[in-house]
């Protein structure tokens, strides 16, 4: 298969990647750390006041980024933050169905209800003592972007639809333009070549997950408010999106999968070791899928959000230094920024075709 | 370890969204859009087809044109032929009549000039002898008194003119 061999090019060159930007990643917060020592070490001789405000965490900045939190935090840092309280939704068996905002725990500082917000921004029993379990299905900042995303996908497809009928058969024209080349791609190039005659019964959900995972993936490139937050590199979403793969490849897959998994053609004492490793591939598939989407997207955010950090720690030492740096830093963002708009492209395209892949292998009929 | 453990809440949220966006996209997007691009390919492919089908109509048509062109020139050659040959006989038949014609009537002439010769020529003998009479009676007239004998003579030349 050529399509093999370019996934692997790319998903390879991906890894790569993924860990030169894994790697600064986790080596940010022990500069970081250096950092803040030296800061506070400097600043203890002077005023007591300036210290908190001098400090500069990078791998706890990055970290609030790219994780989920109950407030979209817009601007400013401390006191002087400005961000949107989101509703909090709880569910403890022996209260009920709790519906507050989340400006009720003044981030952190305060409990309500006998809740607080820990230190990973998660709402957790006050005492330590209470271990009944908390099902909180907040409207956190994740799902409000991705309720914006989502409106807008709506919008901009619906929309086109609508236009469609008011220009049946006719050339496509203005926002067709955009999209149709993009269905045609998913249909015709990814879709296609997988799944054949069965294209058009699994078109839409393809086109779904594409466009789900590429208007998210440019909403989190956006960097202020209703944009940024980081919804397809987030482990849940990524896990859905998998977990819907997965059900569709095996309770859709035809008789020639499943032999091809429990009755391979080897020698039946190969069995031992052939079924065992069909069955963990069975989990892998998706798995990898998950993570490749995860690990990406985090990824790009961390880069971008590691970069801009590069100013304030340079800028820490001396600001001199950081006004010098910072050109070079804005530089490398808008590269990396362009670089995460074509692996927006790039994992939506990836997630799908893989996706279209696996249907196509468990819809495979007897042809031998 | 928080960035990949999934929250519970997400997931939820994730499903609920995804399969809403899943159902409303498929009704309202995803199978109008595809329904009319498929609509479209089939016009245009149609259209390609009918274009091609006219452009062979085309040639046959003309092909067709082209061959009854040479038929018609086939039949105005033959005609033409079929007119020249007649005018030809028609010509040839009518030299033939005049030419018999003309010997007929050359030959009535000849025969009219024989016998207008024929009776020319009695006309003269008469005449001559009438003449010859007249000449021989004036000379006789001075000479017959004289000799009977030279009279028979005469009248011996006379009839041996008839």
């Amino acid at each position: 298969m050529p399509y093999s061999t370019v996934l692997f090019t790319i998903s390879s060159f991906r890894k790569q990647l993924g860990v030169l930007f894994f790697s600064a990643f986790l080596s940010l917060p022990s500069i970081a750390g250096h950092v803040d020592t030296a800061i506070s070490d400097n600043h203890s001789h002077h005023q007591n006041e300036g210290k908190k405000s001098t400090k500069f965490d990078a791998g706890k900045m990055i970290m609030d980024h790219i994780s989920d939190s109950h407030d979209w935090h817009l601007w400013g840092e401390g006191h002087g933050a400005v961000s949107i309280y989101l509703p909090v939704i709880l569910y403890v068996k022996s209260k009920g169905l709790l519906v507050f905002m989340s400006s009720k725990f003044e981030h952190g500082h305060k409990s309500y209800l006998g809740f607080v917000l820990n230190k990973e921004n998660k709402v957790v029993w006050e005492s330590s003592d209470t271990i009944e379990p908390i099902y909180d299905i907040s409207i956190t900042k994740n799902v409000a972007a991705m309720f914006v995303s989502v409106l807008t996908l709506l919008i901009l497809v619906i929309g086109m639809a609508s236009s469609y009928k008011k220009r049946a058969g006719k050339a496509p024209k203005g926002i067709h333009n955009l999209i149709e080349p993009l269905i045609l791609f998913i249909r015709d190039d990814v879709t296609k070549p997988a799944l054949g005659q069965k294209t058009d019964r699994f078109m839409p959900f393809l086109l779904t997950i594409f466009f789900f995972i590429f208007v998210n993936n440019l909403f989190g490139l956006i960097p202020i408010f209703p944009g940024g937050a980081n919804v397809t590199g987030n482990i849940a979403i990524a896990m859905v999106l998998a977990t819907l793969i997965f059900l569709t490849v095996n309770l859709k897959a035809k008789k020639q999968y499943w032999k091809h998994i429990f009755l391979p053609d080897v020698p039946i004492w190969m069995y031992v070791i052939i079924i065992p490793i069909e069955i963990l591939g069975l989990v892998l598939k998706p798995f990898v899928l998950m993570l490749r989407l995860f690990a990406n997207i985090t990824a790009g955010h961390i880069i971008i959000l590691g970069f801009f950090s590069l100013i304030f720690i340079f800028g820490a030492m001396h600001p001199g230094v950081g006004y010098i740096v910072s050109p070079f830093v804005v530089a490398f963002a808008i590269f990396m920024s362009l670089l995460e708009l074509l692996v927006a492209f790039l994992q939506a395209y990836v997630f799908t075709l893989l996706s279209a892949i696996y249907i196509g292998m468990a819809l495979e009929e007897d042809h031998h | 370890m928080q960035l990949v453990t999934p929250a519970i809440g997400l997931v939820f949220w994730m499903i609920l969204t995804f399969s809403m966006v899943l159902v409303i996209l498929k009704k309202y997007a995803w199978n109008p859009i595809l329904s009319s691009i498929r609509e479209r390919e089939k016009t245009i492919e149609d259209s390609l087809l009918l274009a091609e089908k006219t452009q062979a109509d085309m040639i046959r048509f003309q092909g067709e044109n082209e061959s009854l062109l040479a038929e018609a020139r086939k039949e105005r050659d033959l005609m033409l032929k079929e007119s020249r040959e007649m005018r030809d006989k028609i010509i040839g038949d009518a030299k033939t009549i005049a030419d018999e014609e003309a010997k007929k009537l050359i030959n009535r002439a000849q025969d009219e000039i024989e016998k207008q010769k024929a009776a020319a020529i009695d006309e003269l003998k008469r005449e001559v002898s009438v003449f010859s009479v007249q000449i021989a009676e004036k000379l006789m007239q001075q000479h017959l008194e004289n000799n009977d004998a030279q009279k028979a003579i005469i009248e011996k030349q006379l009839s041996q003119l008839n």
